[in-house]
């Protein structure tokens, strides 16, 4: 019998090689229409799994490049309702990666917690993940996501206790989110991952996807055989502010997974195809 | 009345529930800390060497007790008897250094060496400014920059006194964003940064401990009702916006059933989303800021943009505790608008020869406008109103 998060399973096996590539996206930036095309876009450049963020007024666990990033997304009509409508736009276009939709608990509980879990797994979400729900708070969530068919991912950090990292781990029904430095989005190095994933992997089997501060492809190089993915967020909200959205969302993944013949493949979605840049 | 009244120390609620309100949302990368912060507070203030420390302060440094003073005129006004209670008098000018204090000495217990605050009106700033110079701590206040504009004065005293403030957000930025910024410099810096939040809002112990804190204020009011006026008053009144002055003075009342707790909103320009910040009174349930309280959001759960001619007051959401007080019928809410505390500030002022601060206006305005009874009000005059003049006088005439 298939479980929410087995399509999660398989797109992060655990090979001990290089880890696979999750961007990030921030829905409705630069404007709503968008937003199923970079999935795509994000999907042929080689994301193995893609985050949707769904833009927040107060979004505490973010730096400054998705603030604004969600600021515009908000300014321009972005909405919980239309980000799904987007998910489910990309997947009948054929988008077929994991979407784990990133959110903060607020724009989530006015939706209707149960409600909201139902509307994403039918848009094609296929997990959770929700920085400002602690383990203590999680069961309500816990229990909707799981009728819905969804997954839950947990978040640990550099300052998580070891008893915690275990609660969070066997909790994790999709991927456990390693932060990896004491911070916000986007600024600084993953300085504290490496010795992070260490302690989770003792404790767990779950997948494992590294993010904050990651944007080159030497960093994921340098996460082999300690991640199983890493998210890379600020980097891939600056390339979908271009002036071509779509191709540098697709160059930017193509380039963090060491796979530039995929920045020119046969494009999909709307954008031109460019022969250099 | 010797010495300064005794905190009302309480249990922390479990999980910080205040009924359905209350609770801990926060990133992860807080969540030990905030565990250690509860631990250390239960532990701080059951230890006898802890509360001399700080009463010591807030006798020898800050001015406990502060008065509570008659207000023979505003009381022919009203109709009634009116009490003051004179937390304008406190060392730097607001009820916001017993919170100030508190928290310092417990970082210091801590061993954090940096502290971070967010400010509205620039009372909890300047609070905060001072128990670092005071007590030998590095200072990053977060101040949005409309604030900061209407607070010059506040800024540069924080200035002056070793701290450094950081501009938050666009031009239009106001303590909601202060307060977002200090909680991403908190979860940046946690290991040796301690946060000093400025209201009973916030994750879970924050409501708790300031309210703990802030109850000072009631436990002396109480005491000085009986002994000067020779009973309890009828009705209590603070203003509210996040609602640490009100949960202050309430506290000692809660047990007294025949006591009624009013407390005042930032009713603004008027009803509209946007131009108030009567969170309990035109909110609706949402998580902000690390709890579930009374927020002002759209129906998409984005928090609204607010007014108040009272900076302090100008803030989408209260603490918990008011919004189960008001749940729970103990406590109930009212918002008066920019021009009724304009009105009661001018009035306080040629009355009884007190400035009061804009947001302690919006509770005198409300102790005019009770109709109900014959009995003593008291009042908490919460802050004076040094730093207001150029927004009273600036103003247009209406």
């Amino acid at each position: 019998m298939s479980s929410p998060g087995d399509a999660i399973l398989a797109a992060l096996p655990r090979s001990g090689g290089e880890p696979r590539v999750c961007p990030y996206l921030m829905a409705g930036f630069p404007d709503p229409e968008t937003t199923a095309d970079l999935l795509l876009a994000a999907e042929a450049g080689g994301g193995a799994l893609i985050e949707v963020g769904i833009p927040h007024s107060d979004p505490l666990a973010d730096g400054p490049t998705i603030q604004a990033a969600g600021r515009q997304a908000l300014a321009r009509g972005m909405t919980t309702r239309v980000a799904l409508a987007q998910v489910a736009k990309a997947r009948t276009r054929g988008l077929r990666v994991p979407v784990v939709c990133m959110t903060y608990l607020n724009p989530v509980a006015q939706f209707g917690l149960q409600e909201f879990c139902q509307a994403a797994a039918a848009a094609g979400v296929d997990s959770l993940l929700v920085p400002d729900l602690p383990l203590e708070e999680m069961d309500e969530l816990e229990g909707a996501a799981s009728r819905a068919g969804l997954a839950l991912c947990t978040m640990v950090a550099p300052t998580t206790p070891d008893r915690r990292l275990a609660m969070a781990a066997a909790r994790a029904t999709g991927f456990v989110y390693c932060v990896s430095r004491t911070g916000v989005t986007g600024t600084g190095e993953p300085t504290e991952g490496a010795a992070l994933l260490e302690r989770v992997r003792a404790l767990s089997d779950r997948p494992l996807v590294l993010g904050f501060g990651v944007r080159r492809r030497a960093q994921v190089v340098s996460l082999s055989g300690l991640a199983d993915g890493v998210a890379v967020g600020s980097r891939l909200v600056e390339a979908a502010g271009e002036d071509d959205p779509s191709a540098a969302v697709r160059e930017v993944v193509a380039e963090l997974c060491g796979r530039p013949e995929l920045t020119r493949g046969p494009r999909r979605g709307p954008a031109p195809d460019r022969e250099a840049r | 009345m010797n010495g300064p009244g005794r905190l009302i120390v309480t249990a922390p609620p479990p999980q910080g529930r205040y009924g359905e309100f209350g609770g801990s949302f926060v990133p992860e990368t807080v969540v030990p800390a905030l565990q250690e912060l509860e631990a250390a507070a239960v532990e701080a203030l059951g230890d006898p060497r802890f509360l001399a420390d700080f009463y010591g302060l807030e006798a020898g440094y800050a001015g406990r007790p502060t008065p509570l003073h008659h207000a023979r005129r505003l009381s022919e006004r009203a109709g009634r008897p009116v009490w003051l209670k004179r937390e304008d008098l406190l060392h730097t000018g607001a009820h916001k250094l017993n919170n100030a204090l508190g928290q310092l000495l417990l970082a210091k217990r801590m061993g954090k060496r940096r502290i971070v605050a967010e400010t509205g009106a620039g009372q909890h700033g300047l609070a905060t400014a001072t128990a670092c110079a005071l007590l030998s701590m590095e200072c990053v206040v977060y101040m949005g920059r409309e604030d900061m504009r209407r607070q010059a004065v506040n800024v540069a005293k924080m200035n002056l006194l070793g701290a450094r403030v950081e501009p938050v957000g666009d031009p239009a930025a106001t303590l909601k964003d202060a307060t977002s910024e200090a909680i991403r410099d908190w979860v940046t810096n946690v290991r040796d940064t301690h946060y000093v939040i400025g209201s009973v809002v916030g994750p879970h112990p924050y409501p708790w401990l300031v309210r703990t804190l802030q109850s000072v204020i009631g436990s002396e009011a109480r005491a000085q009702m009986l002994e000067l006026a020779g009973r309890l008053p009828e009705v209590v009144v603070a203003s509210v916006g996040g609602g640490s002055n009100a949960i202050g003075i309430f506290a000692a009342f809660l047990e007294d059933s025949d006591v009624k707790l009013l407390g005042v909103e930032a009713g603004g320009r008027g009803p509209e989303p946007g131009a108030h910040g009567a969170s309990l009174g035109l909110g609706t349930p949402g998580v902000l800021h690390g709890s579930r309280s009374y927020i002002l959001q759209d129906p998409d759960g984005q928090v609204l943009p607010t007014h108040s001619i009272s900076a302090g007051l100008d803030y989408p959401g209260v603490g918990p505790e008011h919004a189960n007080l008001m749940a729970t019928g103990r406590a109930s809410y009212v918002a008066l608008d920019d021009r009724q505390a304009v009105d009661a500030f001018h009035l306080l002022t040629r009355l009884e020869g007190i400035i009061p601060a804009l947001e302690s206006s919006h509770a005198v305005a409300a102790a005019l406008r009770l109709t109900d009874g014959k009995g003593p009000i008291l009042v908490c005059l919460s802050g004076r109103g040094d730093k207001d003049l150029e927004t009273v006088l600036g103003r247009e005439p209406a």
